[in-house]
């Protein structure tokens, strides 16, 4: 085998990156193009502020709970029990802020414990039982399901107090005069975040670069850190130009960039991938396969409480049918996010991009009118053939 | 009295490796030739060729039966022929029934209707044949190997046998059932049916076998008809093993300082079948800057040993004494056992020692990752430093550290797991079959790693099917058959004959005490 690093022309080299990124940026540019294809099929609503930030508020949820399905997957597991633990926590957060006035952090808390719990308790039977997750987690499904009617004994249960609201339907503060209907401050953060990324980028870049490490090509790198920046300045001045950054939106851009750390660069991210590359193997390399394993399904919990928080929040009201469905969204954005179901594969922003794939599309074959019917049909196809190209693209 | 079968010429090579060269082999009606041979020898991939598993087309020569060539495209045109095959891991169903299983493939059957009286009456003639006194509704997960091995050749007679072939059918048995498989095969014989009986067991061998061929590298080096001549296990022995050692393996001159490692009384039991005793309360050490071979044939035990001293990682009920430069250890976990330097490099690296889809830098760092993450963030240039560094120093050909393993030849995926467990910094490496599947270019630079560990002041112990490979690179070479020691000499002294006698010799009195055990791994209750 030659050593391709040495010598070839600037030509190839190019093209051979671009060519073994493409995979990584696929997804990506499929999203870009169902956006300009919804934009331009409905006469330019999809990217109208309004819109826009519904699309967000719409879908938080279901990205929030991508990011805990993707360690799952990664793991060589699945979990079709989030949008069940997700309408209970929501049922269980209405019965203590509304029933029982308690107070909405102590509330929040709590019910984010009582995610935990349940991720643990799922995660027990997986992890040392053994018993296939699949299994387990449909079981989890049916319970929480259930849990979820008994607990509202079959009503739905609400109005929330206006501060917990603010969760889902609140935006930043703003803290500078407002200049026309744009909101400063938003565009500001806006800013300051696409100058943070191309920094950030450019020093890792040139540090690699200072140890001998190939990177990619300066055009390329110049090329994508101007679209990067141009993309994230014009979809916060989108946002800005509405009501300025919703409150989960926030939450949800620091869950993705916590999530993308931990799986990229901490130890116990490689674990998992290891775990779910070869568990025997990792096992045998001194990684507590177990351990891994039930932590992954007690973070999954977390989340999908979180994520019904949110559901609940948005709603004003805690209905015995919330969470219906949702796990096939979910599941769905992280596999055609690029996540392998035989587990070790899979990316944060796959996930993310997957799931805005899902939403997008559900927002733009609503605003074409299109019924709920067709709409399961084409996502069911799109679900289908991104997990197609997936595998034709690793079996060349 | 012409042959029923004959194989004339046979060569065979897979990319490059010659298998088989020139083989010449015939079976007559009514005889039982056994066919021996280290492992590797070719014995297996000759069967595969007569049984149609490697289609005509694929090897060279010819394959004569009842006086016709024959041109098998698969195993279905040898078993019309009565050709049948019965492998050393059964291919039993252990959820069905002895009749399911016996008539799997084409039951007797009543316009498309399973007629299961018929099925009945034949699988009870069958069993009667074979001398199985068990009902035929008896799932084979219920029964022990030794019987499970009796459906497979009632399956073999239910197909019209006329020549039967058994891969070391009494690997697993007991001596009262090993006997019991042997006297079937003698009134197999009276019926005029040929047996081929693959077998390390030369006892067993003289006492059934009326041909011996001994094949060694593929070539057959020794036929000796056992009704003309006396059977003489020396000679067979020696047939077996020899050939030229010299230039195969690097020159080594040993400083062998204190012990490193010291096990006492060590003793296994198998995991699913806890009265079977899998290691038998054995004594070993290993010395600093010394190779230590451990020596026997698959299945005596030694994976099962060393995956027993790396954390517990093989095995339950797990007893003895562990002893790491003088200091007493427990090490319940495969991470406490790194901790402690001990390191283990498995048999099987595609299943177990490495993440194939994972780039070979990930590869190499899994096991210390603390090294490069301090404070748990991984410091990618800090890893690829490292990575690199291992890449050259075992040189690791690939396009670089980023290439994924599963893409490397097999010498360069084992160079990739050396180096994960050097970056441990292992005191003892325990290595399974280090030169496995592997080119001998690739295996000479392997040795030459061995040596270097042991030169650094690293105990290393070698665990090997290929006596040569032991002989070459070893201080010392322990002899393991049936989960004890039964052998040891100094490198200088042991020779392949010597090794082979303590294991056949003990091979004799296998069976005492041993309970009979259903073997089948997975098969649950």
């Amino acid at each position: 085998m030659t050593d391709k690093t040495v010598s070839l022309p600037e030509e190839r080299r190019h093209g051979s990156f671009i060519k073994n990124n493409l995979r990584n940026y696929g997804m990506l540019m499929s999203l870009v193009a169902i956006m300009l294809f919804f934009q331009v099929v409905t006469g330019g609503t999809l990217l109208q502020p309004l819109n826009l930030t519904n699309l967000v508020l719409q879908n938080s949820y279901i990205v929030i709970m991508a990011l805990g399905m993707l360690l799952v997957i990664v793991t060589g597991h699945i979990d079709l029990s989030v949008g069940s633990v997700a309408g209970f926590i929501g049922a269980v957060a209405a019965v203590l802020m509304v029933t029982y006035k308690v107070d909405y952090t102590l509330a929040f808390i709590a019910c984010l414990l009582v995610g935990a719990a349940i991720g643990a308790a799922q995660g027990y039977w997986v992890a040392y039982f053994k018993i296939p997750s699949f299994i387990v987690t449909l079981a989890g499904m049916l319970v929480f399901k259930g849990l979820a009617l008994a607990v509202l004994q079959g009503q739905s249960l609400g109005p929330f107090p206006p501060t917990f609201q603010k969760l889902s339907s609140g935006f930043i503060p703003e803290l500078l005069p407002e200049a026309g209907t744009l909101h400063p401050t938003s565009m500001l953060i806006g800013a300051v975040l696409a100058l943070a990324l191309v920094y950030a980028s450019a020093k890792s870049r040139s540090r690699e670069q200072s140890h001998g490490i190939e990177v990619e090509p300066y055009a390329f790198f110049l090329g994508k850190s101007v679209v990067l920046a141009c993309a994230v300045l014009y979809f916060t001045y989108l946002i800005a130009s509405h009501r300025g950054l919703p409150n989960v939106l926030v939450i949800m851009s620091a869950l993705i960039a916590l999530y993308g750390f931990v799986t990229r660069r901490t130890v116990i991210g490689r674990q998992i991938y290891a775990v779910g590359g070869n568990a025997k193997a990792a096992k045998l390399s001194g990684i507590k396969t177990e351990r891994l394993t039930f932590f992954t399904f007690v973070n999954m919990g977390v989340l999908a409480a979180l994520a019904g928080l949110v559901f609940a929040a948005r709603l004003n009201t805690a209905t015995p049918k919330a969470g219906l469905g949702f796990e096939l969204d979910v599941i769905a954005a992280c596999f055609i996010g690029g996540a392998s179901a035989y587990g070790g594969v899979g990316r944060v922003g796959g996930a993310v991009v997957g799931a805005m794939i899902m939403g997008v599309m559900n927002n733009g074959m609503s605003i074409l009118g299109i019924g709920i019917d067709y709409q399961q049909v084409i996502k069911g196809l799109v679900l289908l053939g991104a997990v197609c190209i997936d595998v034709y693209n690793q079996r060349r | 009295m012409t042959a029923m079968l004959e194989m004339r010429n046979v060569s065979k090579s897979f990319a490059g490796v010659q298998a088989l060269r020139d083989v010449n082999f015939s079976v007559q009606a009514g005889q039982i030739h056994a066919l021996v041979g280290e492992n590797g020898a070719g014995k297996s991939t000759l069967m595969k060729v007569l049984s149609g598993v490697y289609p005509h087309g694929s090897y060279e020569g010819t394959i004569v039966f009842d006086g016709e060539e024959r041109r098998f495209r698969d195993i279905n045109d040898s078993e019309a022929l009565g050709i049948i095959i019965i492998h050393q891991e059964l291919a039993l169903i252990p959820l069905m029934s002895i009749a399911e299983n016996i008539f799997l493939s084409h039951p007797p059957s009543k316009l498309g209707v399973i007629d299961r009286d018929e099925v009945y009456r034949r699988t009870r003639e069958l069993l009667a044949q074979v001398g199985l006194r068990e009902s035929p509704d008896t799932l084979i997960t219920d029964l022990g190997v030794g019987k499970q091995q009796l459906v497979e050749i009632a399956k073999a007679l239910s197909k019209r046998v006329r020549m039967l072939i058994l891969d070391e059918p009494t690997a697993s048995l007991n001596e009262a059932d090993s006997a019991a498989l042997l006297d079937r095969l003698m009134t197999f014989r009276e019926q005029g049916i040929g047996s081929i009986l693959i077998s390390h067991k030369l006892n067993e061998v003289a006492r059934v076998a009326d041909h011996i061929t001994v094949l060694r590298d593929g070539r057959t080096v020794d036929s000796i008809d056992c009704r003309a001549e006396p059977v003489e296990e020396d000679r067979i022995i020696r047939s077996m093993v020899n050939r030229d050692l010299a230039h195969r393996f690097p020159e080594r001159s040993a400083t062998i300082g204190e012990p490193v490692l010291e096990i006492a009384n060590w003793s296994v039991y198998h995991p699913i079948h806890p009265e079977r005793q899998v290691i038998k309360n054995v004594n070993f050490s290993v010395k600093r800057g010394e190779v230590v071979g451990i020596a026997g044939l698959m299945g005596a035990g030694r994976t099962e040993f060393a995956m027993s001293l790396f954390g517990r990682s093989w095995g339950a009920n797990i007893s003895g004494h562990l002893r790491l430069e003088g200091r007493e250890m427990v090490l319940p976990s495969v991470a406490a056992a790194i901790d402690a330097g001990l390191a283990y490099v498995t048999e099987d690296r595609k299943q177990l020692g490495l993440i194939l889809a994972d780039d070979v830098r990930k590869n190499i760092t899994l096991a210390s990752l603390d090294q490069v993450a301090p404070s748990r963030v991984i410091d990618d240039i800090a890893e690829l430093r490292i990575a690199s560094d291992y890449r050259n120093r075992m040189r690791i050909r690939c396009s670089d550290v980023y290439q994924e393993t599963g893409q490397l030849s097999g010498g360069n995926q084992q160079k990739v797991v050396l180096s994960k467990w050097l970056m441990t910094d292992p005191k003892v490496l325990i290595l399974d079959e280090p030169t496995r599947g592997i080119d001998v270019g690739a295996k000479y630079e392997i040795y030459c790693i061995i040596n270097e560990l042991a030169e650094a002041g690293r105990g290393v112990v070698v665990i090997s099917s290929e006596m040569p490979e032991l002989l070459g690179i070893c201080d010392r070479i322990c002899v393991m058959n049936d989960g004890a020691f039964v052998g040891e000499f100094p490198g200088g002294e042991a020779t392949q004959e010597k090794i082979m006698r303590a294991i056949m010799r003990n091979d004799r009195n296998y069976g005492s005490g041993v309970p009979e055990a259903a073997e089948m791994g997975g098969s649950q209750p």
